[in-house]
């Protein structure tokens, strides 16, 4: 008979891990949200769109520039499916061609506000104190003035520019991520983990970083998403305010603006399609987040 | 005999997981007889709770019952429609939860929540607070009026306990379920709320399920108890009997897991169960505990053993029930003379250390002028109930807190600097820590190789080849099988977990290792096994102990001294077996007889009454004269009494001379009222 010399878990009597268990438990998450009928319709949108913000001129099927005086406000036709606007461009091209500003702008302000936001947050919630509070207390102060006003207010004293757009858009967003981090990082700190490295006298720097900061991934990358729709949603507002960036490039915000008073003509194509594309897009950017978050939760 | 209050018959449960049924209870039948206690006993993940939730028809959505009966009174609740199964929650079957804070809705009033019961039951508003009231004193609330209009949060825990009882006890139930009730309750209370279910038992005749993974507590309150293993009853008897002539193997080695007076770190080894729980719903078709048996033979692992019957009411599912005495040893017994530790000065010092916390403008003293020494390679026990200043006291050495001005602390003769930052990095690497629980002392995201190895680097300055050499060192010290070093933490086992962080812990070779409650997440098989290693450990390497525990029979069996801290003092400081005899302090003396034994001896029961005073408002004289079972006089109250020495290396601090209480103690102080007063009811809330 067997005689059990020493045999303290570890030894390979039984299999002592449940490494199957762990590795099947996050394959299965992701399989779960690639399956999600939220996630699949969430991309195809935001697909379609990205294609037309990269092949934008050569899909489009004519020069969404080339203005057409005797062919204005022409109604969707064979040849011009969403109809022409004010000056005879055609509305299709320039809805395919005005993904390209808005989707290179907004994931640029949205990673510009998570990274800072990210670190911000961690700042405070890791340090707590005087930090803290003096952080929060600008925190709240930002965010009483909503985000459009404060853009405005940015955009008119600095004047229009890419930079200054995604700036603003940033630091807006990056506080109001520093908040959330800040909530999942007092939670995190409290754990035993950060004591011991506090044991090892590590560095703050490396404790936030390295030791935290994976662990609270999950929000972020759901605060991402969900942000980078309310980018969308600014910038073609402050395009149809006439805030836009650059004026000379087709913008859905700014063609809503240019045509809305044609409405009680009846000319609505002019307005609607645009409108389409910003709703399309913010609603296909939100369906992911929300399988995102979701697939999280479980 | 009456008929059973309670019947299940061959009960089989699922769980579905990833579309696959995995069976999580095997075929189970009990039967508890109307007033009788029952105590069901497992490791965790056994399937204790799935049995009490599945006669609460409470299982989670993927459970389901998929053959076998559940008779109460008479009626089977398999089959019963859920309008039935309600009227049936109300009426007969309660169930009390692990965690009272839990249970309770944190916003509305005790009062409320207690009457509401009466008011599912039909009874009128009015009267249900009535009731309510009523039922809060039978719970032995002595000021239940005050306590109803107190919102959950401000109670304690024990008292918390007691509202979720009396809730569970207002609709008077035929069977009543508890949940692990005390889990998480000091010791103290945990004797008084068992107490108290006693109590109500014999009052009200109700049946009781006991689940617990504490043998002790088993011992003490149930007439029959059956041992559960993968969803598997292996055993079942009389609790007498079970526990005096264990039959089936498994009920052999969790006997022997426990820590028992007499048993030392330098006289003996823990035994331990090797081995896992098998896999939820794994295809076992023998014995289920064939794989981790040492009396296991080829038939044990194809063919399921019957019931056998091996006495009154006895029965084993074990081929070889007749041996399991015989149970060969996982470890040796025997255990290797230590290493002289190297004379000297002691190499922990603390001297009238202090801590004082300002909270709202109070200044509340959590630590009060400590005097501790602790000499290399020797262990030194820390006991108390919680809030009595245990972790600060550890977190003050760690340079976690810093300590009151006055206060000195050394290591090896040199002061340490009160925070860390400020100390040199030799004492950093020579003071270092085990954690409570080890899923929140080990960074999810890290490999365990990334776990251990930054501590060698940060603290050896380790790196490349050596570093990976002295990882594989440290990984076979704490038993800890190297193939696993790349996987995260959530892979692991609750005791490998705690390996992990105990080679951490030993990563730059520390000097002292504070470990504050380091096994009491754990079952007790992995506990026994993790009580070896760093007992082996500090053999081998002779590092000295800190060693924080509520469990007095592990602080027993690891240390070679005690000091027993109440409201931030010292009580009590010896040599373990000094302070665990008579006489001695008649706070150590209540602590102690307020743990339920195996051995389910006699002893003279002594009950403290309430919870710890406020530390920012101690009483006067002898902060424990509000609780004292042995108060001597009106000195108490006036005059703290010194720490003094009466008998060799062994400190007291109370006024009643040391043969007056060697004298005492021989007898049982005179029965106490045991209701608890209001004051105390009010514990937790300033």
């Amino acid at each position: 008979m067997t005689t059990f010399e020493d045999l303290d878990p570890g030894t390979p009597i039984a299999i002592p891990t449940r490494p199957d268990e762990a590795r099947i438990a996050r394959r299965e998450r992701i399989r779960l949200l690639i399956r999600s009928p939220t996630f699949i319709l969430g991309n195809l949108i935001v697909g379609f769109w990205v294609v037309c913000a990269v092949f934008g001129t050569l899909i489009a099927p004519h020069d969404p520039q080339a203005d057409d005086i005797l062919n204005k406000l022409v109604a969707p036709s064979g040849d011009h499916p969403f109809g022409t606007d004010r000056l005879g461009r055609d509305v299709l091209s320039r809805v395919i061609v005005g993904a390209r500003e808005i989707l290179i702008m907004a994931p640029l302000a949205t990673i510009l506000g998570t990274v800072v936001g990210t670190a911000i947050g961690l700042v405070a919630g890791y340090f707590r104190g005087l930090v803290d509070e003096v952080i929060m207390r600008i925190v709240d102060a930002v965010l009483v003035v909503p985000l459009i006003i404060t853009a405005l207010l940015a955009v008119v004293a600095l004047g229009p520019s890419r930079i200054t757009l995604i700036l603003v858009i940033g630091i807006v967003f990056s506080i109001i991520i520093a908040k959330t981090v800040r909530a999942a990082v007092l939670g995190e700190r409290e754990l035993d983990y950060v004591q011991a490295a506090r044991l090892r006298n590590e560095r703050a720097p490396y404790i936030m970083f390295a030791e935290i900061l994976p662990n609270i991934m999950p929000p972020i990358i759901v605060e991402f998403t969900a942000r980078l729709g309310f980018a969308i949603f600014a910038l073609a507002t402050l395009a149809f305010l006439g805030f836009g960036a650059d004026p000379s490039i087709p913008d859905w915000g700014k063609d809503i603006a240019e045509h809305y008073q044609f409405i009680s003509a009846d000319v609505w194509w002019a307005v609607l399609f645009p409108s389409l594309a910003i709703a399309s897009l913010v609603i296909g950017i939100n369906l992911i987040a929300d399988a995102v978050s979701q697939s999280f939760e479980r | 005999m009456s008929e059973p209050a309670i019947e299940l018959q061959d009960l089989e449960v699922v769980y579905r997981v990833r579309g696959v049924d995995r069976r999580v209870l095997r075929g189970v039948s009990l039967a508890i007889d109307e007033g009788g206690a029952y105590g069901l006993v497992g490791e965790s993940g056994c399937g204790k709770t799935t049995a009490a939730l599945a006669i609460m028809r409470y299982l989670p959505r993927n459970g389901r019952v998929v053959s076998g009966s559940i008779r109460v009174a008479g009626e089977d609740l398999v089959r019963m429609r859920s309008a039935d199964v309600r009227r049936l929650r109300a009426t007969k079957v309660s169930m009390v939860y692990q965690n009272p804070g839990a249970a309770l809705n944190p916003c509305i009033r005790v009062g409320a929540q207690v009457g509401e019961v009466f008011e599912l039951m039909g009874v009128e508003k009015g009267m249900a607070r009535q009731r309510a009231q009523e039922m809060l004193r039978r719970v032995q609330i002595s000021d239940p009026a005050r306590v109803m209009r107190r919102y959950p949060h401000q109670l304690s825990g024990g008292m918390q306990q007691r509202v979720v009882i009396a809730m569970a006890l207002a609709s008077d139930p035929t069977l009543l379920i508890l949940d692990e009730p005390t889990t998480g309750l000091d010791a103290t209370v945990e004797a008084e709320v068992l107490d108290l279910v006693d109590g109500l038992r014999q009052e009200f005749g109700t049946s009781v399920l006991f689940i617990s993974h504490n043998l002790g507590v088993i011992r003490k309150m149930c007439e029959r108890v059956g041992i559960l293993y993968a969803g598997r009853l292996v055993e079942e008897g009389a609790t007498d009997d079970v526990f005096a002539e264990p039959r089936h193997p498994y009920t052999v080695g969790l006997l022997r897991c426990i820590p028992r007076a007499g048993v030392r770190k330098d006289r003996q080894r823990l035994d331990t169960i090797p081995g896992y729980l098998p896999q939820l719903g794994a295809h076992l078709p023998g014995c289920v505990f064939a794989d981790r048996c040492g009396l296991a033979k080829e038939i044990c692992h194809t063919d399921e053993p019957p019931l056998h019957r091996v006495g009154d009411g006895h029965v084993s599912r074990c081929h070889f029930h007749d041996q399991a005495a015989d149970l060969p040893r996982t470890t040796p017994r025997r255990v290797e003379a230590a290493i002289a530790a190297a004379n000297g000065g002691p190499v922990v010092r603390l001297e009238s250390a202090s801590k004082t916390f300002r909270q709202e403008g109070h200044e509340v003293r959590a630590l009060s002028d400590v005097d501790i020494l602790i000499a290399p390679g020797q262990t030194l026990g820390l006991v108390g109930e919680s809030g009595s200043g245990k972790t600060t006291l550890a977190r003050v050495l760690l340079g976690l807190t810093s300590p009151d001005a006055d206060s000195t602390v050394e290591l090896a003769g040199e002061p340490l600097a009160p925070r860390i930052v400020k100390r040199d990095p030799e004492q950093v690497r020579a003071l270092q820590t085990v954690f409570q629980n080890p899923d929140s002392a080990l960074n999810r995201r890290f490999s365990v190789r990334r776990i251990i190895g930054r501590a060698l680097t940060k603290l050896l300055g380790l790196r490349g080849d050596k570093r990976e050499e002295r990882l594989r060192d440290i990984a076979e010290s704490v038993r800890f099988d190297e193939r696993l070093l790349s996987a995260r933490p959530v892979q692991l086992s609750g005791g490998l977990k705690q390996r992990v962080a105990i080679g951490r812990a030993f990563a730059g070779d520390p000097r002292v290792v504070v470990c504050d409650e380091p096994t009491s997440a754990l079952d007790v098989s992995v506990q026994a096994a993790i009580l070896n290693l760093l007992a082996d450990l500090q053999r081998d390497e002779g590092v000295t102990y800190l060693f924080i525990s509520h469990d007095l029979g592990v602080v027993r069996y690891l240390s070679d001294r005690i000091a027993v801290l109440y409201l931030g003092r010292l009580m009590e400081v010896g040599d373990a077996e000094a302070v665990f005899s008579p006489p001695h302090h008649p706070y150590t003396e209540a602590l102690l007889s307020a743990v339920p034994t195996l051995e389910g001896e006699e002893r003279p029961r002594i009950r403290l009454q309430g919870e710890i005073p406020s530390a920012a408002e101690p009483p006067s004289g002898c902060v424990f004269h509000t609780r004292c079972p042995r108060k001597w006089g009106e000195i108490c109250e006036r005059e703290e009494p010194p720490l003094a020495e009466v008998e060799k290396g062994h400190f007291m601090r109370c006024h009643i001379p040391l043969e007056e209480l060697r004298r005492l103690q021989q007898t049982a102080p005179e029965a106490q009222k045991a209701t608890v007063s209001t004051s105390e009811g009010a514990g937790g809330t300033n």
